[in-house]
């Protein structure tokens, strides 16, 4: 069984394997310069070329795309080419149970998903490791790696996208039966999975942090309004690593507020809005900044933080990691039942 | 020897439609048995049903005295060449001979490589590019090399062209000869049958119209041609299996195990396909399987 196993999965390994090496080659490659740079940068984005943050982002999408790929095409015609080309009925009737017969292949394929993206994950980290979270000292930025997007493609939580985007593959194909609309399928709800588990499970695996921040110039982000709405304060994170989830202004009750309507006039004009802005100009701006602020917090508002501390990178990754694996688990589990009983 | 298949009450549903119902029968070891029937009978619902690919909505299936597929042990009881000899396109001829090396505990390696080279097929061609025979031959050999106690194939040769159609056959006579396995083989072409079985059940709407020895069979029908004549005139002993009539004639084809004896009729033997064609069309109510024609000891 073993045997069959490699031999029918030996040529999507091999395609994998070579587009992993040579991903990884290329990494190699160009990452030694990206820490020397790094070490000795503080602004390390500013000396960045066009081709490393091509790089950069273009990691950020080969692990989000490897999943999916091996979900659709690793996943979804295991066992749903056998039921479509008619193969089951031979091997169904060799000596071994059909049971036994998914566990090995799913096996195989599940330890081959592991190896292959966890390799290429740790590749990824280590190359923009460097990089991560990187600011220009002007403007521009990279995302850090808790945000939720870096946060899918760092460290080892593509391993568990990849082995459960695998196992959804040979669960849809084996219920429907048939490859092609089994990976559309396996598509569609991995797409659909990643987008829910960040927008809605990830924030609260791990209790986040909630902080009341006074509002004054150092503490500033930036102020902004959408359209004709009121205008929105938002304060800067404790750690430029943080994930924040809730960046509100609450009152003095600590209910979300807001801002008071007087706060609209209050607020100087943009500098350079008139002109030429002079130094003078600048400072009388920023000196009825600060009287504004006083003035909001002397009446109560408070910004308040709700967050994800740049320190449990690793602890949300193993909790999440472990919940992937644990719907892999129910997957592969629901497969080998619908094997033994329903197929027949 | 006891059967080697024993149904009873089998049925298997689909949603709600019946492919499979009330089936009961008995297959003796032993031999190579045809199962016949018009398409759609359940000739294949009832042969998957034996090797385990369908688990049965109703009744019960035994086989080489085990539930089918129950386990390792019994899946190596048991061989299938399935309908249109499925095998995997991307493998070669030599894979396959591998693939069942390792799935299977009694497997003869020697006998299959033997098989493929008296074949003259290439062991390094792709199963994908073999001829519809060669790949049923393909499939028959991984059947045989698996040393099962009962090989099932479902129409085997219902793809083949003549020439392939006969080949196959032989091979597979030979292999029954030397390795005294049971067959249970089915086919919607009795001609097929006719040289290779010993045994036939006769399978119409899910239901066994006749079952027994090929020979014991042809030995206790008759065609009898006559003057017109109502069936119920006949000797309670002639069981009518099919009649027709014209004004003046009658036609009838009689089971009974006593000598024709009445003067008006002029008897013939029937032919194996006659047979099994009088019973697929056959008006009358299914007869009971006589214990007088199953030669099951």
């Amino acid at each position: 069984m073993i045997w069959l196993s490699w031999r029918q999965f030996r040529m999507p390994l091999l395609v994998v394997s070579t587009l992993v090496v040579a991903s990884c080659a290329w990494l190699a490659v160009t990452g030694p310069a990206l820490a020397r740079l790094a070490r000795r940068n503080v602004d390390v984005y500013d000396l960045l070329t066009s081709t490393d943050k091509l790089l950069f982002n273009g990691g950020v999408v080969v692990l989000a795309v490897v999943p999916a790929v091996i979900g659709i095409f690793w996943g979804a015609p295991l066992v749903a080419r056998e039921l479509e080309t008619g193969t089951y009925r031979l091997v169904w009737n060799q000596s071994v149970t059909r049971v036994r017969w998914l566990a090995v292949k799913l096996g195989f394929a599940v330890l081959a998903t592991a190896v292959v993206v966890g390799i290429l994950t740790a590749a990824v980290t280590w190359w923009a490791h460097p990089l991560d979270g990187a600011v220009g000292a002007q403007r521009g930025s990279l995302v850090s790696r808790l945000t939720p997007i870096s946060f899918a493609m760092r460290g080892f939580v593509p391993v568990g996208y990849a082995v459960f985007a695998l196992l959804l593959g040979t669960a849809i194909g084996l219920v429907v039966r048939r490859s092609l609309p089994a990976m559309a399928l396996t598509l569609a709800v991995y797409v659909f999975v990643q987008i829910a588990v960040p927008l809605w499970i990830r924030p609260h695996l791990i209790p986040p942090t909630t902080a009341t921040v006074t509002i004054a110039q150092k503490t500033l982000d930036g102020i902004s309004a959408d359209g004709s709405g009121p205008f929105q304060i938002m304060v800067r994170a404790r750690h430029r690593g943080d994930w924040v989830l809730t960046n509100q202004t609450v009152d003095s009750r600590g209910r979300a507020a807001a801002l008071p309507s007087w706060f609209t006039t209050c607020l100087p004009a943009p500098p350079g809005a008139s002109g030429g802005a002079d130094r003078a100009e600048v400072q009388s701006g920023r000196d009825r900044l600060d009287a504004c602020f006083t003035r909001l917090t002397d009446e109560g508002y408070r910004q308040r933080l709700v967050y994800q501390s740049h320190r449990i990178f690793w602890r949300l990754q193993a909790a999440e990691t472990a919940l992937y694996l644990l719907a892999a688990a129910g997957l592969g589990a629901f497969s080998l039942w619908w094997t033994r009983s329903r197929l027949s | 020897m006891s059967a080697v298949v024993a149904a009873r009450g089998l049925g298997k549903r689909y949603r709600r439609r019946w492919a499979l119902r009330d089936c009961t029968l008995e297959i003796p070891a032993g031999r190579v048995t045809g199962l016949v029937g018009p398409n759609g009978a359940g000739k294949t619902t009832l042969l998957s049903l034996a090797v385990g690919l369908l688990a049965p909505t109703a009744g019960t299936i035994e086989v080489c005295g085990g539930r089918p597929a129950a386990g390792a042990a019994q899946l190596a009881k048991v061989g299938f060449v399935a309908q249109d000899t499925p095998t995997y396109a991307g493998l070669t001829v030599a894979e396959h001979v591998r693939l069942g090396a390792h799935l299977n505990p009694r497997w003869d390696d020697a006998a299959a490589r033997r098989r493929i080279d008296r074949l003259g097929l290439d062991p390094r061609q792709k199963a994908g590019h073999l001829s519809g025979g060669q790949r049923a031959q393909l499939a028959l050999t991984l059947g045989l090399a698996k040393r099962p106690e009962l090989l099932v194939l479902d129409e085997p040769v219902a793809s083949l062209d003549p020439l392939a159609r006969r080949e196959f056959l032989q091979v597979l006579m030979e292999a029954v000869a030397e390795d005294q396995i049971s067959v249970l083989l089915s086919s919607h072409v009795v001609s097929d049958l006719e040289r290779v079985c010993d045994h036939v059940v006769v399978l119409v709407d899910s239901q066994v119209r006749v079952a027994g020895d090929v020979e014991a069979l042809l030995a206790s029908h008759h065609r009898l041609t006559g003057p017109r004549r109502e069936p119920r005139t006949l000797p309670a002993d002639q069981h009518v299996v099919w009649d027709s009539h014209t004004d003046r004639q009658s036609t009838y084809v009689v089971r009974t195990d006593a000598p024709v004896l009445d003067p008006a009729w002029s008897v013939t033997p029937l032919g194996l396909e006659d047979l099994v064609l009088a019973y697929m069309e056959g008006v009358s109510p299914p007869a009971p399987a006589s214990p007088t024609l199953e030669a099951i000891s």
